[in-house]
């Protein structure tokens, strides 16, 4: 049986890197041994990153992208599908805990200098998959089509409003109507089904690799590959990242699993924090709700939105404050 | 003592208490869905009372019969008096347009109206109705002004009017409070019985609002225990696999 699995081994290796693959990013890539608690938070979002497209590919399965179906369909997958309910509050409770994970992967960048040289491009790269990241949830936000699904959108939307000249044509060219409507929700779901996540699924393959050219940063901040052995040119302060991390990392996710858990089975809605109460409500062109807010991972920028009186320079500086992060490195 | 106190809480609780300015204070609900008699006693109110004009339309006869303990055979006999399948779900023959004409507005799906405004809500709401002859169905609504639902209830309950009452609060500034009395004082046993038919109401609406809440907290608990179990594998798994690191 091992000469088998060998001789297979070997016959693919001849045609495809797979050894060397398997060597680069697990088996001998090193780590620094001092990573502590906030690298976890890596392996945690290509969890939830992975977790996100399977849940969405069972949601999908029963979601209808129209108008007059939507709100139903959610309820349908709610009630009807059998453990639907599950699935849904995964996705759906799953995007705020992949911002908190990406929040903290990226604190975690901020304090420990991981953006400085010769880590540039990885943060660059980053920011990147934080803006599709963004622009997934708001996308996936409009499809329950609840009351905040909707107006929520019709903020955002008319966000492109603002800008000077062509900004009202643009916005009825990005919504393909005058309001929110059916085609605005068809052209939401193929662009959060598939056009992002190809690029969120792209870009976290060229975040990893990038990473692992360099290598990853430490605590410390003293890099390990100043200090190799001369013989194999290991780094000394350094392990493989299989088994060492891969352990480590599987501790990591079985207890934030149990957080995920907690708070799918006894907090779905948690407080209104990760689902509105009143995206109960099937959405509705004729009624406004009260107030308009968007959900906790957003509300910084949608303060800055709100706190500027002129809304042309409103938008510039919401862009600004994601834009400045760029120019870190 | 004990009685004393009671009598107290039923007392103040006949005639709801309004802060001034602010908006209404909501009083608890207090269901539990896990009680079935009375999540029967508010589907048994539902279909009577409210179904001739909203709809739970994403909800079937059969999962709540299911859910509720409930027999086919019971369910179709007791609450189902528009379709006679039980797998139907929970729609109405009120057609939307005249609902409208007939309201103002179209009376809502009550599929997710205890999601949206919450058990609370919805437990002061069909508490807070008093007579407002000014209103197109002679009645007004402290929590809901100006609402176009009639108080359907009222036989359960008996009349409400408004009183206004001016009280010295213990900073011993005056407040004008408004409060909600029984027109008749005969009506308080009534009254009271009223309460506990909403609490079932709200606590049916709670339950279909979301049929999974039942198995979610069932299945939870089993969820967290394999994680915990496997979380300390995974802990000594780490730990055996670290032990030359220094």
């Amino acid at each position: 049986m091992d000469k088998i699995l060998t001789a297979s081994l070997g016959w693919i290796d001849a045609r495809f890197p797979l050894s060397k693959m398997w060597n680069e990013h697990l088996g001998q890539y090193y780590a620094p041994k001092n990573f502590n608690f906030w690298y976890y938070f890596g392996s945690l979002a290509l969890m939830m990153l992975v977790l996100q497209i399977f849940t969405g590919i069972f949601l999908a399965t029963n979601y209808k992208p129209d108008a007059s179906l939507a709100f139903a369909s959610v309820e349908y997958i709610m009630r009807d599908v059998e453990y639907g309910w599950l699935i849904r509050y995964m996705h759906a409770i799953g995007a705020s805990f992949f911002f908190i994970v990406i929040y903290l992967h990226m604190f975690r960048a901020l304090i420990y200098g991981s953006y400085r040289k010769p880590r540039e491009l990885i943060w660059v790269i980053g920011m990147f998959l934080y803006l599709c990241l963004m622009a997934e949830a708001f996308l996936g936000y409009l499809l329950p089509w609840g009351q905040m699904s909707y107006w929520g959108a019709q903020v955002i939307l008319s966000i492109f409003g603002a800008i000077p000249v062509i900004g009202e044509e643009l916005a009825v060219w990005v919504r393909g109507d005058f309001v929110i409507a059916d085609a605005t929700l068809n052209r939401f779901f193929v662009f959060h089904v598939v056009l992002v996540p190809i690029i969120l699924l792209a870009l976290a393959v060229v975040h990893i690799i990038a990473l692992h050219e360099v290598g990853s940063n430490n605590p410390d901040g003293i890099e390990i590959k100043k200090n190799k052995d001369p013989k194999t040119g290991i780094p000394l302060d350094g392990i493989p990242f299989h088994p060492y991390y891969t352990v480590k990392d599987i501790m990591g996710v079985a207890f934030f699993l149990m957080l995920f858990s907690l708070s799918i089975f006894y907090a779905p809605e948690f407080f209104g924090y990760f689902l509105e109460k009143n995206n109960f409500f099937p959405a509705d062109p004729m009624n406004t709700p009260e107030h308009i807010e968007p959900l906790w991972y957003f509300t910084p920028f949608y303060a800055i939105l709100r706190a500027v009186p002129d809304k042309f320079l409103g938008v510039v500086a919401m862009g600004g404050a994601i834009f400045v992060l760029f120019l870190l490195p | 003592m004990r009685r004393f106190i009671l009598g107290l809480t039923l007392l103040l609780s006949t005639s709801i208490a309004l802060a001034s300015g602010g908006g209404v204070e909501l009083q608890k609900a207090h269901n539990d869905i896990t009680d079935k008699a009375s999540l029967q006693a508010g589907a048994q109110l539902f279909v009577n009372y409210c179904m001739g004009c909203h709809s739970t339309k994403y909800s079937r006869y059969q999962r709540v019969a299911t859910d509720l303990g409930l027999s086919n055979e019971e369910m179709m006999k007791n609450l189902m008096f528009t379709t006679n399948k039980i797998g139907e779900t929970m729609t109405i023959a009120m057609d939307a347009d005249d609902g409208e004409r007939w309201f103002g507005v179209t009376p809502p799906d009550l599929s997710t109206i205890a999601r949206a405004r919450g058990t609370d809500w919805l437990y002061t709401y069909l508490l807070s109705f008093y007579l407002d002859p000014s209103r197109p169905m002679g009645v007004n609504n402290l929590v809901f002004k100006d609402v176009g639902m009639p108080h359907v209830l009222w036989d359960r309950q008996g009349w409400q009017k408004v009183v206004h009452e001016t009280v010295t609060d213990s900073h011993g500034k005056t407040h004008e409070v408004i409060k909600l009395e029984l027109v008749d004082k005969a009506d308080e046993a009534k009254a009271d019985n009223y309460r506990q038919d909403v609490r079932n109401l709200v606590n049916f609406l709670d339950y279909v609002g979301e049929p999974a809440k039942l198995i979610r907290y069932d299945l939870g608990w089993k969820v967290l225990l394999f994680l915990a179990i496997f979380f300390v594998f995974a802990y000594f798994l780490k730990k055996e696999y670290w032990r030359d690191v220094h």
